[in-house]
């Protein structure tokens, strides 16, 4: 049986993003590529319970970047089994979250995996739509916001966090569908040795797909956000700046 | 056979004995046969031992000087015949925290008889604790990470690294931009790129090369971390890495020479680029500015009233041999007193940054009665200086963090021999260039 885990690249914001001349466009030339920090956790997650079950990982991705090669060989260099990669006419367009789902679903359907696990959000997909869409397409069983996985006959137990620090442990029948918040442990450190060798020693396996048609809202204009001005530095002893801060907090109302 | 011999278990005894008259009967008698003594088992030796490079792990024959001259036994309770000793009686290097608190300082190996080189023990088994997935600190996992994504192990934006060159107030000139073959190419290295104190002495030492007309260029956003201490730290892969591509972004580019800000730097370039492809011709900056001090000493002419004392970089003095540059700079400064520390050139000790302990520092702190950084902070006020000199650029976060961290805040100030020779050369004030 396998794991499968999906894994998507997001634009590095170390570096300031700059909207291409279009106006619908970050500028990609000057974009780098990051794995979606949440799908880290989602591969660290299946690699725990591949170490208590014995379970095969397989991770997922849509090479929507041309540069998913990296985080793939990276996985497989962490002890991931096998690499799926989907390719197809992307460049110069963002899958919405609904085309991703609708790619991936049936080369996961082809995996009968036991379980599907991947991130809980993304920063292009901050409600966290991924794995339920997936789950509504598959026609499996799915949550969010997990926090902790084990494996059992038939069930996979998991952990969800609710609000206020409250959690919740439910059963859920298998092939499930995970959206993963925060792996058991941080997600580990794979030396770069490995992961060369892992490029000189394995094999991607691709699988070509159609564009989708996307009946999604069309992007108009991007825009980067505009200071709003109203930070005010307050300066002055150690006390004057104590007093001016309950005077603020006097005049809102909030003391 | 005797019939009084007794043997119990390898111990001999005649119930009775008279020799010469003397009566030596029972235990006066007692003799022990022949045995093995195993209070100790060779494999965690070997496990060491056995990983290329680290061969001399085994060579130790416990004598002991290495534990006095450690830096880090100073603070704490480590040393490298310590470490063969734990490893005999059962405990794994590998699993040991104490894997990751050797900065490499060499001063060990400065003393053993038997030529120990944990400089090159230490990188060996880190290596093997990563390539056989056992965890390392947290701190030197980000690290690790930033260096392999970003190029720096700071996790700032690779653009950026040439943005400090606006604040120089002189023509920092950028290979990729200006096209033309330099004499000097500088290689800056990360934290003069990118750490605020770094920039300050970046600032200050352009503006010293300018005033020289030296003809120099840096290489800006196409430098990547030359990747020394991420060697030391076990990562050789991620070293390779940043070599490979360090050695091509210099084939682009026509130079003489490299100066280098950062000892580390010229440690790699010294001795590890070479196996990979890049030879090259490299200085320390203090050995270049010491070379041109006839031309810069008629340049020093304010007189900095300062009572100075100096901390020798590892790697530069015992890893690369200078000693003497740093001091013929400080020497040539108007004004100052100088004194050494008592523990300076060879038995110079340690800041704690080196050999990956600059992202170990809270790990090591917390099985160490002070940091390495703090200990050499101390020694410097001792000696009555109010500013302590210093020219590797992992050296000034350091002491100022332990400057504050033992009180001393406004007692001494830590300036890099750069910073100095700029305010002597009234290129820059009193304050940091950049403040």
């Amino acid at each position: 049986m396998t794991l499968a885990v999906i894994l998507k690249q997001v634009p590095d914001v170390v570096e300031e993003l700059a909207i291409a001349p279009s106006g619908t466009d970050l500028d990609r030339d000057s974009v780098s590529y990051v794995v979606n920090e949440f799908d880290e956790h989602a591969l660290e997650e299946a690699l725990l319970l591949r170490e208590a079950t014995g379970e095969d990982v397989v991770v997922v991705g849509v090479d929507t970047t041309g540069e998913l090669d990296q985080a793939l060989y990276t996985a497989l260099a962490k002890g991931a089994q096998r690499a799926v990669k989907l390719v197809g006419d992307f460049e110069g367009s963002w899958l919405s979250t609904r085309a991703l789902a609708g790619l991936l679903a049936p080369v996961i359907r082809e995996l009968s995996p036991r379980l599907v696990l991947t991130g809980v959000q993304a920063p292009d997909d901050l409600d966290g739509q991924l794995a339920p869409t997936l789950g509504a397409l598959l026609d499996w069983p799915h949550t969010g916001v997990v926090v902790g996985t084990e494996l059992a006959d038939g069930v996979v137990r998991v952990r969800k966090e609710l609000w206020g620090g409250i959690m919740l442990d439910l059963e859920l029948a298998t092939p499930a569908v995970l959206g993963i918040q925060a792996a058991r442990a941080t997600p580990r450190y794979v030396p770069v040795g490995r992961v060369r060798q892992a490029m000189r020693e394995s094999t991607i396996e691709e699988v070509e797909v159609e564009t989708p048609v996307e009946s999604a809202p069309k992007l108009s204009r991007l825009r980067a956000p505009e200071a709003a001005g109203r930070a005010e530095m307050l300066t002055g002893s150690p006390s004057d700046v104590a007093e001016r801060i309950l005077e603020i907090l006097r005049a809102r109302g909030l003391y | 056979m005797d019939s009084s011999l007794r043997k119990v278990q390898d111990v001999w005894e005649q119930d009775t004995a008279i020799v010469e008259g003397v009566d030596i009967s029972g235990p006066w008698n007692r003799m022990f046969g022949q045995r093995v003594i195993w209070d100790y088992t060779p494999e965690l030796i070997d496990e060491i031992a056995s990983l290329p490079g680290a061969e001399s792990f085994a060579w130790c024959y416990q004598c002991g000087k290495c534990v006095p001259v450690c830096p880090v036994d100073v603070v704490g309770d480590y040393g490298p015949r310590k470490l063969y000793r734990k490893a005999q009686t059962g405990i794994s290097l590998l699993d040991s925290p104490d894997l990751w608190l050797c900065t490499t300082c060499m001063n060990c190996l400065r003393v053993c008889p038997k030529q120990v080189d944990m400089v090159q023990i230490m990188p060996a088994a880190r290596e093997q604790a990563l390539l056989s997935g056992r965890p390392l600190p947290a701190e030197l996992q980000e690290a690790l990470e930033n260096t392999a994504r970003y190029g720096n192990p700071l996790g700032q934006p690779p653009r950026k690294r040439e943005a400090w060159v606006k604040d120089a107030g002189v023509p920092v000139p950028i290979l990729h931009q200006i096209q033309r073959p330099v004499e000097w190419l500088w290689w800056v290295e990360c934290y003069p790129s990118y750490h605020p104190r770094g920039i300050d002495a970046s600032i200050a030492l352009a503006r010293i090369f300018h005033a020289l007309g030296l003809d120099f260029g840096i290489l800006g956003r196409e430098e990547k971390c030359a990747g020394d201490s991420q060697r030391l730290a076990g990562e050789r892969g991620l070293f390779e890495m940043l070599a490979e591509e360090n050695i091509r972004t210099l084939s682009k580019y026509e130079f003489h020479h490299i100066v280098v800000t950062d000892p580390h730097a010229l440690n790699a370039f010294r001795k590890q680029y070479p196996k990979y492809g890049g030879q090259y011709d490299v200085w320390h900056y203090t050995t270049l500015l010491a070379r041109e001090l006839p031309r810069l000493r008629p340049l020093l002419t304010r007189q900095l009233p300062y009572r100075l004392t100096f901390h020798d970089p590892c790697y530069l003095g015992r890893h690369n041999g200078e000693y003497d540059a740093p001091r013929q700079l400080i020497e040539a400064l108007p004004g100052v007193e100088f004194t050494e520390m008592p523990r300076c050139r060879q038995n110079s000790y340690c800041c704690g940054g080196g050999g990956g302990g600059m992202w170990l520092d809270s790990f090591a702190a917390g099985r160490q009665r002070r940091r390495l950084s703090e200990e050499r902070v101390l020694e410097a006020v001792a000696t009555g200086a109010d500013t302590l000199v210093i020219c590797c650029p992992y050296e000034v976060s350091r002491f100022e963090d332990a400057v504050k961290s033992t009180g001393h805040e406004g007692r001494l100030r830590v300036r890099d021999i750069a910073e100095l020779l700029a305010e002597a050369m009234g290129l820059i004030g009193e304050e940091p260039a950049k403040a």
